[in-house]
């Protein structure tokens, strides 16, 4: 249990450590970090529906 | 000044210039030969029995493809002093960093179980037991890792690396013709036309070259190893050497199988061992002895780029010259992705083909992400300085990581959806 609070304080520190992205967010890094949610969000659909058909 | 003055001095040059790339030379070549892990001899053997010669201008094409991506992680490492999971944390924040570190996570504890997987089946070519190969492999790459130096793990690695090139001998002796190679192989043509099942052989070609363990992997190792701004240049060379290696073990082994299995059906490296032995039973050990030391190879690059990763965000001590007193989670969690990986293979009945899928599929989740992340951390000038990307790197870069995303993107959704390319 104690392990447990520890490791979740840790996931909160960093947490906190990486809140604010360093990078300057340009035009470019925003777009690049948009199509790349967008990407993902797809593949993940994508997969969701291979595993729903497969069950 | 006269001509032997001359003479001696440039020599002098050149002899500083190699004795110092030999001192940097390591994360390049070990990141870039372990490429040619069990997968990836799986891929070039089922081409060149596929299609015999006809695709090593193709392979010859991923040199420079597989150096651009490498060399970023070179720069990014040697400038930042942080490793690619760090650098993403830091960068994009929690929400990216996580992502990427847990997505890294599953993708090389799945990779490293078809790593333990092609181990096993190239020593069950000769007797040994798949329970015994995995307890053999576990206590090596403990006994390596423990050693306390970054410096000694990278010289075993790259003793590692040189049995990778078992490869050329093996090319040699299957008499290969010559005039064949270079008239089939070095002008590009697609044989049997553009079809569905050159294009995934294709696509299997680029993913195993550029895979996410290994932009995690290098550029932690040449945080470990110490690298500085000034050792950039040598550290490309290093990069580029260790891009031509690999590419040329692939030609040789596309030539192994182009010219004793043509037409043969393929599906894992070790079937091809078994049938080479068939015919000279030299080559198909040789064959064998290079699978396991590619899923050895492969295996000690992926455990460690897991536990670098982990430890640069946990903020655990995580060096290779560090000793287990120190950095004792560093050492576990490397033990418990190998231990835990290793043991797949020997449970009756497990899923090892849905696994193999599942990395193709996992992979792309985290290689374009990575990709994107490497080429914006590039670009930025303020912490990059003078080694940001020039114009004409980012162009050079931007367009094989479009092509890298879209071909492993189609790879994985092929993986997932079989039919829908046929």
């Amino acid at each position: 249990m104690r392990m447990l609070k520890q490791f979740i304080g840790k996931i909160r520190e960093i947490n906190q450590r990486y809140a604010k992205p360093k990078i300057e967010m340009s035009k470019g890094v925003s777009f690049s970090l948009a199509v790349l949610r967008i990407y993902l969000f797809v593949l993940v659909l994508l997969m969701i529906y291979k595993f729903i058909t497969v069950l | 000044m006269d001509f032997f003055s001359v003479l001696y001095y440039r020599f002098k040059k050149v002899w500083k210039s190699i004795r110092l790339y030999l001192v940097i030379a390591g994360p390049g070549l070990v990141v870039m030969i372990a490429d040619n892990d069990a997968g990836g001899i799986t891929t070039y053997a089922a081409t060149g029995a596929r299609y015999g010669y006809h695709l090593i201008w193709f392979l010859l094409l991923l040199i420079p493809i597989a150096y651009y991506v490498q060399e970023m992680t070179v720069r990014l490492g040697a400038v930042t002093k942080r490793g690619h999971a760090e650098a993403i944390f830091e960068s994009f924040g929690a929400f990216w960093g996580w992502f990427s570190l847990i997505d890294l996570m599953f993708v090389d504890w799945l990779t490293l179980v078809t790593e333990f997987v092609g181990m096993t089946a190239a020593l069950g070519i000769f007797g040994v037991p798949a329970w015994l190969t995995v307890i053999l492999v576990v206590l090596l790459m403990s006994i390596i890792v423990l050693n306390g130096r970054y410096w000694t793990w990278e010289k075993i690695a790259l003793g590692f690396c040189l049995l990778n090139l078992i490869y050329i001998p093996a090319a040699f002796m299957v008499n290969p013709s010559i005039e064949s190679i270079i008239g089939q192989g070095l002008i590009p043509n697609f044989p049997g036309g553009f079809n569905n099942e050159l294009f995934f052989l294709l696509m299997a070609n680029i993913g195993t070259t550029i895979a996410p363990w290994m932009l995690f992997f290098q550029q932690s190792s040449v945080v470990d190893k110490g690298l500085q701004e000034k050792d950039i240049k040598m550290g490309k060379l290093d990069t580029f050497i260790g891009s031509i290696i690999t590419v040329a073990v692939a030609i040789f082994i596309v030539i192994v199988t182009g010219t004793l299995l043509n037409g043969a059906p393929i599906d894992d490296a070790a079937t091809a061992a078994r049938m080479l032995m068939k015919t000279n039973h030299y080559i198909g050990a040789l064959m064998a002895i290079g699978l396991f030391d590619a899923g050895l190879l492969g295996a000690i690059c992926i455990s460690l780029a897991s536990s670098w990763a982990f430890g640069e965000i946990f903020g655990w001590a995580h060096s290779l010259n560090t000793k287990v007193k120190e950095a004792p989670w560093f050492y576990i969690s490397f033990f418990i992705t190998l231990a835990t990986a290793g043991v797949v293979p020997l449970i009756p009945g497990a899923p090892l083909v849905l696994i193999t899928l599942f990395v193709q599929v996992v992979a792309v989740t985290l290689l374009p992400a990575a990709l994107v992340f490497l080429i914006l951390l590039l670009n930025d000038k303020k912490t990059m300085g003078e080694y940001a990307n020039t114009p004409l790197q980012n162009i050079v870069s931007t367009l094989i990581v479009v092509l890298i995303v879209i071909l492993s993107t189609l790879y994985g959704i092929s993986a997932l959806f079989p039919n829908l390319f046929k």
